[in-house]
């Protein structure tokens, strides 16, 4: 047995009211940058629709993520070792930056220098890319918000999998919901896989997922292999890139960006204890619909006292073992049953998890559509199908997003008894494996959802890999060559590469700008 | 033979591989976060699979052609019962091959460089040097077929083998071989030698990446680090 713990995420759908606020935050302190304007790290979705890139879970067409050969074992969708290292030099399966859309901006100088003129002066679309003026915004980074579009094109949604989609254009049986994105953090992640430089890893001691830049060579093998299209090329840099689930926040016990700044409070952020040898056979199990159970079994019991003696002696630190035990993500994923991973059958086993959305339910239970005795006792009347959040979160297995949301339902149920009526009925219960006091916890973790709840990060034991005191008075976060920005002005290998014009309100020239 | 000859073929290559070999180490010690093969697929695809596959095929090709052809010592193809007239036809052949390939797809490549508002804006003057200097090298070469068809006896090859092994093994007296060579071969040699001068200022430098790669093919699908 070979522990390894990871910070994984669990955002809670449910709840979650589609204001961007996660991917704003995220974007302000992470890619305001040349070359990644296109990029978000973290983006959300309104769901159904295509998605960002263009049909990114459709993976005939991208062929991301694993399958599993013939002989039983795994190899990244996207070819072999040798294959892949032959694509090296154009590779097929990578979307170009029209996939996600072509970044920019807008020519606001103009509304200022305009002359007299008849019609009042418009600012044009600009794009980054090629400095020029864009006839029209084909495309932008959320573009089927809220289900903006005609239902022909967001009906390409790889999830209506299975699913009779065309009476779900009719506009008395619509149906949305968001999906916010990020890297997963995988246990088995096909990007490190797919990588010829080796150049991305993931950290063994909080289960990070990162680029080394200077490693990078940029062979793009990871875009493509990549199944939620979540690492993106700096076209300027010619790296590519990645959320870094804010690695330095989560070193020092901070919660990442996005989930600081949600205002839904959706997103919770705990430690998980795994068996790093069981990884290849749970990612390895035929049946993909086997694969949500596979993952769980991979996951260790914080309170198992043989787990804890184990785990301390392999080092893993006393202040992750009691976060552990405390984690919101581990008794949402284990005790509670009411998170999934983002497409097991991609065979990534992905640490960045999801409840799925209630909110839909609720109003047919108010309409008396949902009757008392089974909770939930026909799929048909809700506004979801089951089987779109099935084949979301459990490669199309039913019976588990049924169990978690009669499960949501029912800490409805019992909740509502109890401060409207006072009563603590357990009856209410039936049906679901849990009992009052849990019912209880789930309330205040999931409901309320307080600070402390959301978000139990122990620090990293920093002093164990490193001499701190080198630490003192050196650079900050940089892109290689320690303090340096990677390449200077001037240098001998060539200057800093930057985007025909500046994305934001700045002009490229420093002179122009001071007024000069 | 004169001084300049003297100079460009007898001192010339080593300053062009001391700052070959000098330039990638610097670069790769200082700067790798500036060492990367500078794709722009993802900026526009257009005819890239077609045109970079057949350069690099070709290029490759005739990179490995070059190092055999020219540095395996005389007495080996000797013992092997290799004729020189034979060799050279082989090598005019070869060559005429992967050269044609690399010059489709450095054509392709061009084209789709400046033919692409995207790719002509974001590409620096490093990238278009690098490009026209491949162009001219190889249109050199391939020019350099006609004048070998000229004398098939496999004599002046086996100059060009003798100047480039007493280069390489660090005699004084390599750019006399070449004394009488056509003008046609010098100036390839001069373009050749001047692509590893330049070598580690462009995106070149991911050749060696490229070769690093094939590590690849041997290592495990998962890396896991502790942090440091």
């Amino acid at each position: 047995m070979k522990i390894r713990a990871q910070i994984g995420m669990v955002l809670n759908l449910d709840k979650c009211i589609g204001c961007h606020t996660c991917s704003v935050t995220c974007k302000n302190v992470w890619t305001s940058r040349d070359g990644v304007e296109y990029a978000w790290f973290n983006n959300v979705e309104t769901k159904p629709g295509v998605g960002y890139p263009k049909e990114w879970e459709n993976q005939d067409k991208w062929k991301g993520g694993w399958v599993r050969r013939s002989d039983g074992k795994l190899e990244p969708r996207q070819g072999s070792r040798l294959k892949i290292l032959s694509n090296i030099f154009a590779n097929p399966n990578l979307p170009s930056i029209d996939e996600y859309y072509e970044p920019f901006t807008y020519d606001y100088e103009h509304l200022q220098n305009a002359p007299e003129m008849i019609t009042p002066p418009t600012a044009r679309p600009v794009s980054v890319v090629t400095g020029k003026k864009m006839d029209k915004i084909e495309w932008g980074p959320n573009w089927e918000d809220d289900l903006g579009g005609e239902f022909s094109k967001r009906s390409k949604d790889a999830l209506f999998e299975g699913i009779q989609k065309e009476m779900y254009s009719a506009f008395e049986n619509t149906f949305m919901m968001y999906l916010p994105r990020l890297c997963e953090h995988c246990l088995n992640p096909a990007c490190v896989a797919s990588c010829p430089s080796g150049s991305i890893y993931k950290r063994e001691d909080d289960g990070i997922v990162l680029i080394d830049q200077d490693k990078c060579r940029g062979w793009r093998m990871c875009v493509s292999g990549c199944p939620y299209k979540k690492i993106y090329y700096n076209w300027t840099t010619g790296k590519a890139e990645k959320c870094i689930f804010c690695y330095p926040r989560i070193e020092a016990g901070q919660p990442t960006v996005c989930s600081e700044t949600c205002v839904g409070r959706i997103r919770y952020l705990g430690v998980l204890l795994y068996d790093a040898d069981k990884i290849e056979a749970a990612a390895s199990v035929e049946d993909p619909k086997s694969l949500y159970e596979a993952q769980l079994g991979v996951f260790l019991d914080p309170n198992a006292p043989e787990i804890i003696a184990e785990a301390k002696k392999q080092g893993i630190p006393d202040a992750w073992l009691t976060a552990a035990q405390k984690s919101p993500v581990y008794k949402m994923a284990m005790e509670w049953k009411v998170a999934f991973p983002l497409h097991p059958e991609y065979r990534t086993l992905p640490m960045v998890w999801y409840i799925p959305p209630l909110s839909p339910i609720q109003s047919a239970l108010e309409n008396g559509l949902i009757g008392e005795n089974g909770i939930i006792p026909d799929v048909k009347d809700l506004r979801i199908p089951i089987r779109y959040l099935a084949n979301l979160l459990t490669a199309g297995k039913e019976e588990p997003v049924v169990k978690a949301l009669e499960t949501m339902v029912a800490m409805r149920r019992y909740m509502r008894k109890k401060s409207v009526e006072k009563v603590s009925d357990a009856a209410t219960l039936k049906g679901t494996h849990l009992k009052p006091l849990q019912v209880e916890e789930m309330y205040r973790v999931m409901a309320i959802a307080n600070y402390e709840d959301r978000f139990v990060i122990p620090t990293t034991h920093k002093e164990m890999v490193e001499n701190t005191f080198d630490d003192k008075a050196s650079c900050g976060f940089s892109f290689g060559n320690g303090c340096s920005s990677g390449a200077t002005d001037h240098s001998l290998f060539g200057k800093k590469k930057a985007t025909p014009i500046v994305f934001h309100d700045l002009r490229r020239d420093r002179k122009a700008n001071a007024g000069q | 033979m004169n001084t300049l000859h003297q100079f460009l073929f007898g001192v010339y290559p080593y300053i062009a591989l001391s700052i070959f070999l000098l330039g990638s180490l610097v670069r790769f010690d200082r700067e790798q976060y500036s060492w990367k093969s500078e794709s722009s697929q993802l900026l526009h695809r257009g005819s890239l699979r077609l045109g970079n596959i057949l350069f690099h095929i070709g290029i490759i090709g005739l990179f490995f052609g070059h190092m055999v052809g020219l540095l395996t010592p005389v007495a080996v193809w000797d013992a092997l019962g290799v004729a020189h007239s034979f060799k050279q036809v082989f090598a005019m052949t070869a060559g005429g091959i992967m050269g044609t390939l690399c010059l489709i797809g450095v054509l392709i490549l061009l084209q789709r460089r400046f033919g692409n508002d995207r790719l002509a804006v974001n590409s620096t003057w490093r990238d278009k040097l690098v490009m026209v200097w491949i162009l001219l090298t190889l249109l050199l070469g391939l020019s350099t077929i006609f004048v070998s068809a000229g004398h098939l006896d496999g004599h002046e090859m086996v100059l060009l083998m003798t100047w480039a092994q007493h280069i390489i093994t660090l005699r004084g007296d390599a750019a006399s071989y070449i004394a009488g060579a056509s003008i046609v071969f010098k100036m390839h040699l001069f373009m050749g030698m001047s692509l590893f001068l330049i070598f580690p200022f462009t995106r070149l430098v991911h050749v060696w990446s490229g070769f690093a790669a094939v590590g690849y093919l041997g290592r495990a699908w998962q890396l896991v680090r502790p942090r440091a």
